[in-house]
């Protein structure tokens, strides 16, 4: 039961509520993961900083506020530069089709839009850390 | 393992991923902290315990701000509860510690109780050793929200401060708790709320009854009011944690309790390895046809543990010494 996943769920931009968010964060708990909650308001650099600190397997993003193409880049990059290449991110919210792609290409591991369930969003983050 | 010398450098990615190590508990872990030990002992460790919704995590936020302004760098570990059925936690003490992003002089590490029941995870000892070695002056220990009896974090700490809030519960609920016990200094929070007038004469009546069931020193905990949300009170609380780790030096505490939790450390260190390896010589099957008898009424506990120590040539020699 050692090496216990750990995922960081941010907001990042300025989007003012996190329902999703905290919904996924339970959901995630109750798929046995260790969950690290970091709220409203995160910055792309508060997200790395984090993601470093906390040691974490993967991030997942909630965006709602149609800044994903600035922010997500972003955290990737952010990423990248403090040597974190192989922490995953899964993004949750509403993604317009024509980003999809584009976010993909930069290393998403998996996108989540709107209606989504949670038992589909545990299963595909624990198979895509565990590679089962 | 070269995660020591990157952790002693200051390289906050090995510091994480050794965290990570140590919550894992690996024979790497120990090795580690071995490496490590010769470099700790020098943080000011301070242990921050309550009930849930007390406001630990801001008051902690709000020590390290005033500790960072005093340029010392501070460590953080922030322990919540894990989930006993599904091995999950949900670890939100970073929401309330925004402020702190951004600051290298800050490290944060938040942590899953990982079925401990003592407001700690079973390594945030050796965790805090860590950030001890890696240079941070300043430990800070959040523990879960805890009830009346979650004391184990006085045995980590050189200073406890426990954070009451107003209408929590009548003096009685203030004379059963063990909490209490363990304060060093006392903070009630959320001063702006009524009664937290009538909380800190609560307190300080149960002061007066007589403290010091811990047999030490005659440091009487202040009682202070907060409200963390925008700092008031924040400088007072530090001055009175920096009060009581200059009192445990002059007093000759800070050896004392050092010797306590080595002591306590070396006999639970000693359990584990003594406990694993006999559970390793008799086997599993062994023991769970021990469980099955007992289950059965066929033989008590207590009868099965002398006979499994009588059986095991090693096991003896450890009872009869």
């Amino acid at each position: 039961m050692s090496e216990r996943l750990r995922i960081l769920i941010a907001k990042p931009g300025l989007d003012g509520h996190d329902r999703g968010a905290k919904v996924v964060a339970r959901a995630l708990r109750d798929a046995g993961m260790e969950v690290i909650y970091t709220g409203l308001r995160q910055t792309p650099e508060m997200i790395v900083e984090a993601a470093l600190q906390e040691d974490v397997d993967a991030i997942g993003l909630s965006i709602l506020s149609g800044a994903h193409m600035t922010l997500i880049p972003r955290v990737i990059e952010g990423l990248r530069e403090a040597g974190l290449d192989q922490v995953r991110v899964f993004v949750g919210g509403i993604i317009p089709d024509e980003d999809v792609a584009a976010l993909e290409e930069l290393g998403v591991a998996a996108i989540f839009g709107p209606g989504t369930s949670t038992q589909v969003i545990t299963d595909v983050v624990r198979r895509h850390l565990t590679g089962g | 393992m070269e995660l020591v010398p990157r952790v002693l450098g200051g390289d906050r990615r090995a510091l994480a991923r050794l965290i990570s190590f140590i919550e894992d508990d690996g024979p790497a872990a120990r090795a580690a902290l071995a490496a490590l030990y010769p470099h700790t002992g020098r943080a000011h460790i301070v242990g921050v315990t309550g009930a849930p919704g007390t406001g630990k995590s801001t008051l902690v936020n709000e020590l390290a701000k005033a500790l960072r302004a005093q340029s010392r760098s501070v460590g953080i570990v922030a322990v919540d509860p894990t989930s006993p059925f599904t091995g999950g936690a949900l670890l939100g003490d970073r929401v309330r510690m925004r402020d702190l992003a951004g600051d290298p002089g800050i490290f944060i590490r938040s942590m899953a109780t990982r079925g401990s029941l003592g407001g700690l995870a079973q390594t945030t000892g050796d965790v805090v050793k860590v950030l001890d070695a890696a240079g941070f002056e300043v430990v800070l220990v959040e523990t879960v929200g805890v009830g009346q009896a979650e004391v184990d974090v006085a045995r980590t700490a050189h200073t406890t401060v426990v954070v009451e809030a107003p209408g929590l519960g009548d003096e009685v609920q203030a004379l059963k708790a063990g909490l209490l016990e363990i304060a060093d200094v006392l903070v009630v929070n959320k001063a702006d709320r009524p009664g937290a007038g009538q909380t800190a004469r609560a307190l300080e009546v149960t002061l007066d009854l007589g403290r010091n069931n811990r047999g030490e020193g005659d440091w009487r905990p202040p009682i202070l009011k907060t409200v963390a949300l925008d700092g008031t009170g924040v400088e007072e609380v530090l001055g009175a944690v920096a009060d009581h780790r200059a009192y445990l030096r002059e007093s000759g505490l800070w050896d004392r309790r050092e010797q306590e939790r080595v002591r306590v450390d070396l006999v639970r260190m000693l359990e584990r390895e003594l406990v694993g390896r006999l559970v390793e010589r008799v086997g599993e099957d062994a023991l769970e046809g021990w469980v099955e008898q007992i289950v059965a009424r066929k033989v008590d506990v207590y009868t099965a543990v002398q006979t499994i120590l009588k059986a095991d040539p090693a096991g003896e020699r450890a009872m009869s010494s």
